[in-house]
């Protein structure tokens, strides 16, 4: 039997019902009269990366904050481990695409802010903050402010606080949007490390094809008015061939024009 | 760089203290002392230590007034900034309190208060308060929200998002609020000694000016001038000791 690559990739998602991290079941978010979600569902497989790939407006970040319970839907719920979410929680973490870090505060007190807020004693924070600060490429620049900081540092920031927290969904916002073209692709290559070493589920918005299609194991493409889920893509990229072969292999150009056939009716 | 700056103010001082020589020399006015004159009168009064007996009555009414506006008007600007229903009841207040003329509440002032420290008290808050509460309460109001929304996401607590994050960011606006409040409420100490009863540093401004002294009176309002330079200097001081990093910029810059 042959199946389409929508349902294949729907029979995949099926089989991995059992470990599902985080589960989106009938969400509508209406700001006004403006439909930002409409009766959307979508489960997030524990362990891997989840894109959520469209064109602006289409509710990627309204999405993201209802998950992360910094928004409360009209409808539907989300599940989270299994447990519903009523609010922000510990088993969450926001990286924000404009970066959201304290002025006022070092790189250290940034990353260890997290573990400041829930109470950790301040020589256990800055041990745990000085490790990430260390595993985002970011020793010799505790002391350092934002301001001095150029936007990629800035995100790495970001990332070292939401990784400090310890929390199994990581919520990735754009994160790579305000860096320049050099320093995403080795953040991609470094959120790769991440996914593949840290038993951690990552949902990741980007507006790129070839970045979704990179660095995910699944991707949800998502199309505006209404907002909704259009079609759920698994990549399966052989990443054994090397980053270079991979942006050129003809599996990943092919689903790269894929998703840009179903999207460019969406762009003026 | 440091050495930079301060040579700069010492250079503007200079050409400051130079005109004001020049157009005493001309002279612009036979009531406008020379520099020198003045600066002359300032030594005396402090050699026979008339100015400190001034001082000592002058900033009885000033610090009570400011410290009584410090600690009310950054509260009331707290409280109004976090809850519309207070900015819709007491911004109002202060607003009009900004915009009324001073020196036509002072009879009233006098009528309920008599001529004492209280009414002179009065006359500080009246001039200090409500800058420092408006620029509190904008301040909190603008707080960027998405650093709300991250501390939330990372579950800080209302008293967390308070104290670490809406108070150090809004303490430049704060703190530029309490410059303009103290060096209004200078001339709200200064005004209250010339309008209700003359005492103190207004009582030298107003008794020299009447027997014809002007160095004095020139003297006078240049030390009154002087301290709150050097008060405004301390308050910048604190607030670099107390909100370190907030003077390094923002990350949306
Ligand atoms: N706070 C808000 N108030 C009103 N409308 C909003 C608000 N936030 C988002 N929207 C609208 O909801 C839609 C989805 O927005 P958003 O989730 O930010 O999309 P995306 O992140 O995919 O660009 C857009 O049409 C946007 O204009
Ligand atoms: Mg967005």
């Amino acid at each position: 039997m042959v199946m389409s690559q929508t349902e294949s990739a729907f029979a995949d998602a099926q089989s991995l019902e059992q470990d599902i991290a985080v589960s989106v079941q009938g969400v509508s978010k209406n700001y006004g009269a403006v439909e930002a979600l409409k009766n959307m569902s979508l489960d997030f497989p524990r362990g891997q990366l989840t894109s959520l790939l469209g064109p602006s407006g289409c509710g990627k970040t309204t999405l993201l904050k209802i998950i992360a319970g910094l928004l409360k839907s009209d409808t539907g719920k989300i599940i989270v481990n299994g447990k519903p979410v009523t609010g922000p929680g510990p088993n969450r973490a926001f990286v924000f695409q404009d970066f959201a870090l304290l002025p006022w505060a070092s790189v250290m007190r940034n990353v260890a802010f997290g573990l400041e807020l829930r109470g950790v004693a301040k020589s256990e924070r800055e041990d745990k903050a000085a490790k990430y600060i260390n595993d985002v490429g970011l020793a010799g620049f505790e002391g350092a402010y934002p301001h001095e900081l150029s936007g990629g540092m800035r995100q790495r920031v970001g990332l070292a606080r939401a990784l400090s927290v310890d929390a199994n969904v990581l919520l990735l916002d754009e994160p790579f949007s305000a860096v320049d073209e050099q320093t995403r692709r080795k953040f991609q290559e470094d959120l790769l490390a991440l996914v593949a070493n840290e038993n951690k589920t990552f949902i990741f918005v980007t507006h790129s094809i070839e970045e979704a299609v990179y660095c995910s194991d699944q991707i949800a493409l998502l199309l505006p008015r209404p907002s909704r889920v259009h079609e759920i893509i698994r990549p399966n990229i052989n990443r054994a061939i090397g980053v270079e072969s991979i942006r050129r292999a003809p599996e990943y150009l092919d689903i790269v024009d894929q998703i840009w056939a179903s999207l460019r009716a969406y762009v003026e | 760089m440091k050495h930079r700056s301060l040579l700069l103010k010492v250079l503007s001082a200079l050409l400051v203290f130079g005109a004001w020589e020049i157009a005493g020399r001309i002279p612009v006015s036979y009531a406008f002392p020379t520099f020198i004159e003045s600066m002359t009168a300032l030594a005396r009064m402090t050699f026979d230590g008339s100015i400190f007996v001034a001082y000592a009555e002058t900033l009885k009414p000033l610090i009570t007034g400011v410290a009584i506006s410090t600690v009310l008007g950054i509260g009331f600007g707290l409280w109004i900034g976090l809850s519309t229903r207070f900015e819709w009841l007491f911004s109002p207040i202060f607003i009009v309190m900004q915009a009324a003329p001073l020196a036509a509440l002072i009879p009233l002032l006098v009528m309920v208060y008599g001529i004492g420290l209280t009414s002179k008290v009065f006359v500080v808050c009246i001039m200090s308060m409500p800058v420092i509460v408006l620029s509190t309460s904008s301040a909190v109001r603008n707080t960027p929200a998405s650093m709300k929304e991250m501390a939330k996401s990372f579950l800080a607590k209302d008293r967390h998002i308070l104290l670490k994050i809406i108070i150090p960011a809004a303490s430049p606006v704060i703190f530029s609020g309490l410059r303009l409040g103290v060096s209004a409420g200078f001339i709200g100490a200064i005004l209250a000694e010339l309008k209700i009863t003359p005492t103190g540093v207004g009582d030298i401004i107003s008794y020299s000016r009447s027997i014809a002294d002007y160095p004095s009176m020139y003297a006078a309002i240049f030390s009154i001038i002087l301290l709150a330079v050097l008060f405004l200097n301390l308050l910048e001081k604190t607030e670099n000791i107390l909100f370190k990093g907030n003077d390094r910029g923002y990350v949306s810059d």
